[in-house]
């Protein structure tokens, strides 16, 4: 039991990590929109990730013992200790490249999700009962941009497909199943990622066939990042986020 | 005072209590109380502590900690000792809202949620929801943006009398 517990905190890391990366890159965009309506649903969307992330970092503490709390967790762990995928740290490059990541990322945990509805960890459940309804409105939102940018002008189209040569080979990462966490799947506590591709790849299917969007062969996929390998560009998101803390531990407003 | 000299709370001071949390206002809707929104899950006592039961309305609501600090402050002002829980299961949902709570919406001028919604649905991409116009009550309305001034919010447009309404979207 005590074993499983280690595994369930690693786990619950592992995904607060990957909100809270991907809600601190789109939390950047707030005042830098395109248009006013994306200037508060990027922020929204930030909101609902970064509120999953302390939730799951809330619950990962309390399991731990209590000895650190989500803000330990968030903000003084070094980069190596992150174990969220690469395709969430990726910087932001234009809004199609930020719908485009929004998106794919949104595909992978509405199934999850879903899921873990039925989880036989109850408080994960009902984490998961919140967080399946917001992330429907982020597939909805960020599918309709990549089905207007990709089937619309030359511009957006050109745009949109770069972002997918780019964002595309990190991707598969989503779905590498961490033989550490094998018997939390094996106990009904989360579901096996591994398993989840084929929905993810539906949805993206079918979003990209209205986009007029191909999608890639992947040659490299590159990974990483559940195993603590980062990206250059990482570090730099870390500096940003933790500094305050760093500088003035223990700091509160 | 009350709670604290006893050691113990009445089923009176309980209701007195219950009472004094269920009128706290959400900082962001003043007009709603917790008790219209079906934040304010139960009020309980505990060992002479009144313990007020809330659920965030959505993960990342900024209002959360707002509301909790509120609660235990008008609890503490009526003169109990109380602390403030956050209940996350079962999860809440906009069919918690009172039918109070929706009039009182619509009587601001927010068209409230609906109430048959699957949960976790959100129809497919480019369809819209129909949603009646709070002004003047007409269907033909259109959506401008899903995410609005606060995150439970949508932002629509009615056709009809030409008025930008705030919808609050089901959850």
């Amino acid at each position: 039991m005590a074993g499983n517990n280690t595994q369930l905190v690693s786990m619950l890391v592992q995904i607060a990590d990957d909100h809270l990366i991907l809600g601190h890159r789109l939390s950047e965009w707030c005042g830098h929109a395109p248009m006013l309506e994306e200037d508060l649903s990027m922020p929204n969307m930030a909101l609902d990730l970064i509120g999953q992330a302390r939730q799951l970092y809330t619950l990962a503490a309390e399991l731990e013992g209590g000895q650190r709390t989500e803000d330990d967790l968030a903000y003084l762990r070094s980069d190596r200790e992150y174990r969220n995928c690469l395709l969430v740290e990726k910087g932001n490059v234009d809004f199609a490249h930020t719908m485009l990541k929004q998106f794919y990322f949104a595909a992978f945990m509405k199934p999850f999700w879903q899921q873990s509805l039925n989880s036989t960890h109850k408080a994960f459940a009902a984490i998961a009962g919140k967080a399946v309804k917001e992330i429907s409105y982020h597939i909805r939102h960020c599918g309709e941009w990549i089905i207007r940018l990709g089937d619309g002008t030359e511009e957006s189209a050109a745009r949109t497909r770069a972002a997918v040569a780019e964002l595309h080979p990190y991707t598969q990462e989503l779905f590498w199943m961490d033989p550490r966490h094998r018997s939390l799947v094996t106990s009904g506590v989360i579901p096996d990622v591994s398993l989840i591709a084929s929905d993810w790849q539906s949805t993206v299917d079918r979003v990209f066939r209205e986009a007029r969007l191909s999608v890639p062969d992947v040659e490299y996929p590159l990974s990483g990042g559940r195993e603590g390998r980062h990206t250059e560009e990482f570090g730099l998101l870390l500096a940003e986020l933790q500094y305050m803390q760093r500088t003035y531990p223990g700091a509160q407003w | 005072m009350r709670g604290e000299t006893s050691g113990s709370v009445s089923a009176s001071q309980l209701r007195v209590a219950t009472a004094v949390a269920e009128a706290v206002e959400d900082p962001e809707l003043p007009f709603l109380t917790v008790k219209d929104l079906g934040i304010l899950r139960g009020v309980i006592a505990d060992h002479g502590v009144v313990v007020a039961q809330v659920s965030p309305t959505y993960s990342g609501c900024p209002a959360v900690s707002v509301i909790e600090d509120a609660v235990l402050a008008a609890l503490t002002e009526a003169g109990f000792t109380a602390r403030v829980e956050r209940v996350l299961s079962p999860p809440w949902t906009t069919g918690f809202i009172t039918d109070e709570g929706r009039e009182k919406l619509l009587a601001n001028g927010i068209a409230p949620p609906a109430v048959d919604t699957a949960e976790g649905s959100v129809e497919p991409f480019f369809s819209q929801r129909r949603v009646n116009c709070p002004q003047c009550e007409s269907a033909d309305t259109q959506i401008i943006s899903e995410f609005g001034s606060t995150p439970c919010k949508a932002q629509y447009r009615c056709n009809c009398c030409r008025e930008p309404f705030d919808h609050f979207k089901c959850h």
